[in-house]
């Protein structure tokens, strides 16, 4: 079972990540088969709320060691509503996801495809908001077993202020942040307050990215480098191109951080095939946020969620 | 001449030494040319400081730097003008980005490409464009005593297609197909920098595919067929509120995907760095021009310089000429849309807040959760709720003055200059012509006043039928009785339409929607929100709002 094979390397009594399993109510032991299992590690230490949980290196570190693949799904926060964000976010943490990407709807999103950018007009148009979406987070990160990193654009935060958006995201537990349309130049004040937290500032390179440039890229990276398969946007692609091989040699030669794959990955085929070049963990978006928001009802999107992420995961076992 | 002083005024600056590692910094410009990095910078120390100034207008982080100095080269290195400007765009452009500044300034000192671009501004676009004494406008505002400033317009209306966008385009397309490119791309608002950049594909023989929210070709959609007219292909989009800004980043998101082989021709002093530089240099012919003719026709300088801003092309393009001659006054003018109130705007300036747009920071419209707002203007090419980042540096320097005019004003205006002196100018210029209204009384006797006339308004009549057409009196109106399924998309009868529904009925927001919509299409729709809401005044208020409704 993925979720106790993961599990099994998180040994540390010390790792406040216990308090994952504290039962809080009677009920939180029946709902789902990933709490029953998990009960058995449950630490007599108290927890504290705010105690960090393994981040995005972390994890792939100890993924490494376990010669696996990480599966990081996507989805954009309140569509078709934060409860059903809610619930997906456990889905996907009970289906065995390693990290997952939380996007921040925002309403010019210049690095997203049609699918995330109804995800995010969708979601814009239901109300949702930050402090919504952090209410939300404050709820169920405490139950999730494995990071967040919240997907943003550079203006919501910049807004706030980047120090206290910093803090905001920090008190709920997330562990890192991608902000797409901030390039290297522009990445110090965000990874000087990042830094302050300890939230690692996940940075991209992509296909047109010079060599020179791509070694300052992965120089800076924290959490793990995002490697862009194609030129172009997100949404959901036929095939990944071939050049993802070289990049990710490329990479490798340049560092010895992960480095994740994404964009346009929508089957486990893809997944598979990056795996096989060498990629240490495979993104998926698109794919996921639309079978989310196309659904019928929530629950039928839940469910088909289930299905798909399952699918995805045994292609990277 | 467009762009022959661009590297000469402002100077390439080498890299800042205080760039935190690991990132390094010589290896950045690595694939510029060598003569690039040989320019020294003629910034003092503290323009080191001033670069690494926070860019978060929100993390104040206190250092001992100077307030920002029009002394230092605008743009920096970076792109910036200030705090503000920048490249804030996906990493899959961040190449092409400084291919397109590398190509840019060798193209710059390159005689030929200066002679090529000359000929076609003299014998394609029909420059230089005239100084024009507008004598009945000035009279217009003649003090009792017979003293007032003398009004000049700056003819950019008289340019092939209408307006000073061309200016722009050409010079891009020319400089696209030494990058090789084949494929253009543009966004539109008005349709003017559309049609300026068909007009220029079908010149130079370019695939040309134009960007406009879904919204704007309804309003335009004059020039969507002067676009198509002219081989270009025009995309509706319907992404985000269907205007200006989500043409733009649907212009963005086609460039990201499509870099290798697209030039996008950014049609204002906005976006990623190095447009509102470039964008700023094919333009500066407008001021050029305006202090030869000055010296011409008056032997000096003009006193003030005014003109309309939504992105900024055409006031940069005047004003860049003058930034430096500090006894010339800059004067920009927004639309004020409803009012400042309203929260129908676009005043950019004045009402918005710092932050980051479509690659570049500058003042922009947003909410409390920092999502861009749709902004609101009669005139398209206003209707943008950011602005360039240069101009947000003038008007923190205090370089530059920044005032609103309403949708009313402008009309006003349009109506006034046409009247006066026979020039029907875009709805956008008007506005400009609408803040005379307010500057000619406090200007001096004789003050030489420029206004730039940036388009002429023949795409406008449509418009502002709609707008000055004396309302219908109320007894001629059809009733219809509403219900919670309205079906105003089937009524394609243009006489208004008088709604009366139960109080309980749910204007919610697809009820908003579609209202809107049948707004847009030229129907004129009353409501009522009590009885004493019926006089003329009130019903006019609610007829433009086309939003403002209720029961009976």
């Amino acid at each position: 079972m993925a979720v106790a094979l993961k599990s099994s390397g998180f040994l540390h009594l010390n790792n406040p990540r216990n308090r994952v399993f504290l039962p809080r109510t009677p009920s939180q032991l029946q709902t789902s088969s990933s709490y029953s299992s998990s009960v058995k590690r449950f630490s007599p230490m108290a927890a504290l709320t705010t105690a960090p949980t393994v981040g995005l290196s972390e994890t792939f570190t100890r993924l490494k060691e376990q010669g696996k693949v990480a599966f990081i799904p996507y989805i954009t926060a309140g569509d078709p509503d934060l409860s059903t964000t809610a619930q997906a976010l456990k889905v996907l943490d009970s289906c065995g996801s390693d990290i997952i990407e939380l996007g921040v709807p925002y309403s010019d999103p210049l690095a997203d495809g049609p699918v995330i950018q109804a995800a995010a007009t969708r979601s814009l148009a239901r109300g949702t908001n930050f402090d919504g979406i952090i209410s939300m987070l404050k709820e169920v990160v405490p139950q999730l077993s494995c990071p967040i990193a919240l997907f943003s654009y550079y203006n919501p935060i910049l807004k706030r202020g980047t120090e206290k958006f910093m803090s905001t995201i920090k008190d709920v537990g997330v562990h890192g942040l991608v902000v797409p349309d901030v390039p290297l130049e522009e990445t110090e004040i965000l990874r000087k307050e990042a830094a302050k937290k300890s939230i690692e500032l996940v940075l991209l390179t992509t296909p047109t990215t010079p060599t020179e440039r791509m070694k300052a890229i992965v120089e800076a990276a924290e959490g793990f480098v995002y490697l862009v398969s194609s030129v172009g946007v997100t949404g959901t692609r036929e095939s990944v191109s071939g050049r993802v091989e070289d990049l990710l040699r490329e990479i490798k030669e340049a560092t010895t951080k992960p480095v994740a794959v994404g964009f346009g990955i929508s089957k486990p085929e893809h997944a598979k095939q990056v795996a096989r070049w060498g990629a240490d963990g495979v993104i998926i978006g698109s794919a996921i946020v639309k079978l989310l928001g196309e659904a019928k009802s929530p629950e039928e999107g839940l469910k088909e969620l289930e299905n798909f992420v399952k699918s995805l995961k045994s292609a990277l076992v | 001449m467009a762009a022959s002083t661009c590297c000469s005024s402002t100077p390439c600056k080498h890299h800042s030494p205080s760039l935190p590692k690991p990132y390094n910094s010589s290896s950045f410009p690595s694939h510029l040319p060598l003569k690039f990095r040989k320019f020294t910078s003629r910034a003092t120390a503290a323009a080191t400081v001033f670069c690494t100034l926070a860019h978060d207008a929100a993390a104040a982080v206190v250092m001992q730097e100077a307030p920002p100095s029009l002394d230092l080269p605008r743009p920096d290195s970076f792109g910036r003008f200030g705090k503000y400007g920048g490249k804030y765009v996906p990493e899959t452009l961040m190449y092409a980005l400084s291919e397109l500044e590398t190509a840019f300034r060798s193209l710059a000192g390159d005689p030929d490409f200066e002679r090529e671009l000359d000929g076609i501004l003299k014998d394609y676009v029909g420059r230089e464009s005239p100084l024009y004494f507008a004598e009945r406008l000035t009279e217009h505002y003649k003090r009792p005593d017979g003293e007032g400033p003398h009004i000049y317009l700056k003819r950019e209306d008289l340019n092939h297609t209408g307006a000073h966008k061309i200016n722009n385009a050409v010079a891009q397309a020319l400089l696209a197909k030494r990058l090789g490119k084949q494929r253009i791309i543009a966004e539109t608002g008005a349709g003017q920098h559309g049609v300026a950049t068909a007009t220029v594909c079908a010149r130079f023989g370019l695939q040309c595919i134009i960007y406009m929210g879904a919204q704007d070709m309804e309003r335009q959609a004059l020039n969507v067929f002067r676009m198509q007219l002219l081989g270009a292909e025009v995309r509706p989009v319907h992404s985000g509120t269907a205007t200006l800004k989500d043409a733009t980043s649907e212009a963005i998101r086609d460039w990201v995907t499509n870099v290798e082989t697209t030039h996008y021709i950014l049609g204002s002093v906005a976006g990623p760095h190095p447009y509102p530089m470039m964008v700023r240099e094919f333009h500066k012919v407008i001021g050029k021009e305006t202090r030869k003719q000055a010296l011409e026709k008056w032997g000096g300088k003009p006193d003030v310089l005014v003109a309309c801003v939504g992105g900024g092309s055409n006031a940069m393009g005047l004003f860049h000429e003058f930034v430096d001659d500090k006894d010339v006054r800059l004067i920009g003018v927004e639309a004020a849309g409803y009012g400042l109130d309203s929260g129908k705007h676009a005043a950019t300036l004045t009402k918005g807040e710092v932050g980051v747009l479509h690659g570049a920071m500058s003042y922009l419209l947003q909410d409390d959760d920092g999502q861009i707002i749709e902004p609101h203007s009669i005139s398209a090419g206003l209707d943008y709720p950011g602005v360039g980042p240069e101009h947000s540096f003038l008007k923190d320097t205090g370089r530059a003055e920044y005032y609103s005019v309403t949708d009313d004003e402008a009309l006003e205006a349009f109506k006034r200059l046409s009247r006066l002196e026979g020039i029907i100018p875009a709805l956008e210029t008007s506005h400009a012509l609408a803040y005379l209204e307010k500057l000619c009384p406090t200007l001096p006797n004789g003050t030489k006043v420029v206004l730039n006339c940036s388009g002429r308004g023949d795409k406008d009549v449509q418009t502002a039928i709609k707008y000055l057409q004396p309302l219908l009196p109320l007894p001629s109106a059809r009733h219809l009785r509403c219900f919670p399924s309205l079906p105003l998309s089937h009524t394609h009868d243009p006489s208004p339409l008088l709604l009366h529904s139960p109080a309980s009925f749910d204007f919610g927001e697809a009820f908003r929607f579609e209202l809107k919509r049948v707004s847009h299409i030229g129907m004129t729709l009353f409501g009522f929100i009590d009885g004493s809401s019926t006089d003329a005044q009130g019903m006019d208020a609610y007829c433009r709002s086309g939003l403002a409704f209720v029961a009976l």
